[in-house]
């Protein structure tokens, strides 16, 4: 097999699309998307998003060699049709139902034509493409197993807990899951539809509430991809506050799904525990940035409001507090051989499905690949800070549970070294008024659960032309059905919290 | 472990206790939504929690109820895991229109008298989302809503607040399933 280009090469034999920053985006013909499609199957380039516009397709794509390569490719579509990347590369399949649902294009020769998040309920199709009247909600043909003394469980919509909604179907033998298929689309809310033609402002905040628990990572990650089609630097303060709060989303989050999976395996001492570590962060986010999940504090621009002495003050008791009370949590998850029973070896994720699916977060680095999008693809100011990135090769529950755990050590020394090194000037700049004419910007920022993927193009009157958002769900949700084949179902909601992907970042 | 569980035997409790704690409010309310609780209902009031579409915002912060800080089951307010078990909704979301059937179907499971709480800016009228042609907007298009509770999510202090709410209006109420509008 020759050699594969660099994506850095290949995007070099198009013309690349002006006002496209900061990665390159190209318009490719119909060779230039095979070969892409070829470069994926092989693993050379890896998936990181794949979303409609009018009338083309767009394609993120992440060099797998040298993970700090990003490029966009575009393929026109007038005939509405584009040939299918999930044909050869299955984590493309459910933006292609997805692309399909939303604009009316479809993929040639697609593995599933199955509807995605349409359920045929909204009264129309198509609603981002040219939408047509329709009212009929067919029944959805979930796929089937074969064999002696099968059955199927049907889970959800509504779940038991207090999670969002989705639809789990087993196929089971007695206790065994022989294949499971999940549907999702439940919590779908139009959000890219409401986002064009919105100000700035307005998409910022429905950014901000794509995905509750990562409403910060998202209001980053949309403001850094306005500020980079603007072409805008931001007040160096600016990025250190994002940072912080992105940091404390972080813990807030980590504390409490380390707490969730031990209480998924009925240890609910750890989950009281870290309950209490969680709601710590949350008051601490509140004193200091005025609310408890940070929403709608990073704005295009720079941050919503400044971080006095006395909120430096009570972050620091909030790390001393937590510094004192985790590690005594972290030797019980240890010692405890009851919980890991449960959790060692329970739900594997091969290295080669995360690779193949480009996984991020905890569920990519538990089953050894390496990316972190503050590493890899290095935004400030984690130029200037001192983090690692753990990683860990088996795959299961408990390396997921340890890459968290390890993630928190890191998440307390990266808001020690924000408090102590954090730059004074402004903390916000004005981005209005900015010309903005067709202008397009992408970024990809490291929320909690793994890599958020935002591009917008802008018009010239400041409103947003459109906006797409890419959930790090979208390259796991499938993963988790992967995993839990072989396992019983007994095991479902720990390696499902294992996960813990989002619905809501995931519908849209 | 063991170390653990005698240090949570020797030390003072994380719980925000009735009479005295860092957070008046929450203390009072906390008493206040006890002694209601009991007059109504025995000692016991059972909520299921519905995601009609929420950013899952809300999510977290009623999870956040259960908490050593809030504990909201030592009141007798438990979330129960299903709607056959349950005296309130707490319905989140602006009801998107994929899970209009499915939060119907939740409510016909609830035996009566139920009562129903839009939970969240989104519950009460679509909030940021309103106008979508994916979202019904608004639990009340819905289903006939008892009470609303605002927020962005709601943080805990304001579900407790709402819950007391609830329960001091409906002791004024005969008819069980008409509805009242608040917050």
């Amino acid at each position: 097999m020759p050699h594969p280009p660099s994506l850095s090469e290949f995007v070099q034999r198009f013309e690349r699309v002006e006002h496209h920053r900061p990665w390159p985006r190209v318009e490719v013909d119909a060779s230039g998307w095979q070969t892409a499609t070829d470069h994926l199957a092989t693993g050379a380039w890896t998936l990181s998003g794949l979303w409609g516009d009018a009338q083309a397709v767009h394609v993120a794509l992440l060099d797998a060699m040298s993970s700090s390569s990003i490029a966009v490719l575009t393929l026109p579509c007038p005939n509405g049709q584009f040939p299918s990347v999930a044909a050869q590369h299955p984590p493309a399949i459910r933006f292609e139902r997805t692309v399909r649902d939303l604009f009316g294009i479809e993929s040639q020769n697609s593995p599933d034509s199955r509807p995605w998040l349409d359920h045929g309920r909204w009264g129309l199709q198509h609603p981002l493409g040219e939408p047509t009247t329709c009212d009929v909600a067919t029944p959805y043909p979930f796929l089937s197993a074969e064999g002696d003394s099968m059955h199927q469980i049907a889970v959800g919509p509504v779940h038991a807990g207090i999670i969002e909604p989705g639809h789990f179907r087993f196929n089971a033998n007695g206790e065994t899951i022989v294949r499971l298929e999940a549907r999702l689309g439940y919590t779908h809310k139009g959000v890219e539809t409401l986002m064009r033609g919105a100000t700035i402002e307005q998409v910022a905040k429905l950014a901000g509430r794509v995905s509750g628990d990562s409403t910060v990572s998202y209001a980053i990650a949309f403001a850094r991809a306005v500020e980079a089609a603007l072409n805008v630097e931001i007040p160096p303060r600016a990025h250190w506050l994002r940072a912080l709060m992105a940091e404390l989303e972080r813990l807030a989050n980590h504390f409490g799904d380390i707490g969730a999976i031990c209480n998924d395996a009925a240890f609910a001492l750890m989950h009281a525990h870290c309950a209490v570590l969680r709601e710590r962060v949350l008051r601490a986010a509140d004193i200091s940035f005025g609310h408890r999940l940070m929403r709608d504090c990073a704005i295009p621009g720079g941050v919503a409001l400044d971080l006095d002495a006395p909120k430096v003050a009570v972050l620091r008791a909030l790390l001393a507090e937590i510094g004192q009370r985790f590690p005594p949590l972290v030797e019980l998850y240890d010692n405890t051989a009851s919980l890991q029973d449960r959790t060692v070896s329970t739900g594997i994720l091969k290295p080669e499905l995360a690779s193949q699916f480009g996984a991020g977060g905890y569920v990519g680095r538990a089953s050894g690949r390496s990316f972190d999008a503050r590493r890899s693809l290095v935004y400030p100011p984690y130029d200037q800070l001192r983090f690692e990135v753990p990683v860990l090769p088996e795959g299961d529950v408990n390396a997921r549970v340890w890459i968290r755990i390890r993630e928190v050590e890191q998440s307390l020394s990266l808001i020690d070294q924000i408090l102590s090194k954090l730059p004074d000037g402004p903390f916000v700049m004005d981005v209005v008024g900015v010309p903005a004419n067709a202008k397009e910007g992408i970024a990809i920022v490291e929320g909690f659960r793994g890599d958020i993927l935002v591009w917008v193009r802008l018009k010239n009157d400041g409103t947003v032309a459109r906006c797409h958002l890419r959930d790090p769900s979208w390259f796991q949700w499938p993963l988790l059905e992967a995993i839990i084949e072989g396992n019983i179902v007994a095991d479902f909601p720990i390696c499902n919290k294992s996960f813990n992907c989002s619905y809501s970042g995931h519908d849209l | 472990m063991r170390k653990l569980l005698f240090q949570s035997l020797i030390r003072v409790p994380l719980t925000e206790r009735l009479p005295a704690l860092d957070d008046a409010e929450t203390a009072d309310l906390a008493a206040k939504l006890d002694a209601a609780a009991q007059r109504r209902l025995g000692r016991s009031l059972a909520i299921r929690q519905v995601d009609a579409g929420s950013c899952n915002g809300c999510e977290l912060e009623i999870h956040a109820l259960n908490n050593a800080f809030y504990d909201l089951e030592r009141v007798g307010v438990r979330i129960v895991a299903s709607p056959r078990h349950a005296d309130v909704l707490f319905v989140t979301g602006p009801v998107t229109k994929n899970m209009r059937e499915a939060l119907l179907r939740t409510y016909d499971a609830t035996p009566a008298p139920k009562w129903v709480v839009a939970v969240g800016d989104c519950a009460i009228d679509g909030g940021m989302f309103a106008g979508s042609y994916a979202v019904a907007g608004g639990l009340a298009t819905v289903l006939p809503v008892d009470m609303h509770i605002r927020g962005c999510p709601p943080n805990p202090r304001d579900l407790l607040r709402g819950l007391l709410y609830l329960m001091q209006r409906r002791q004024n109420l005969d008819s069980p399933v008409e509805a009242i509008r608040a917050g």
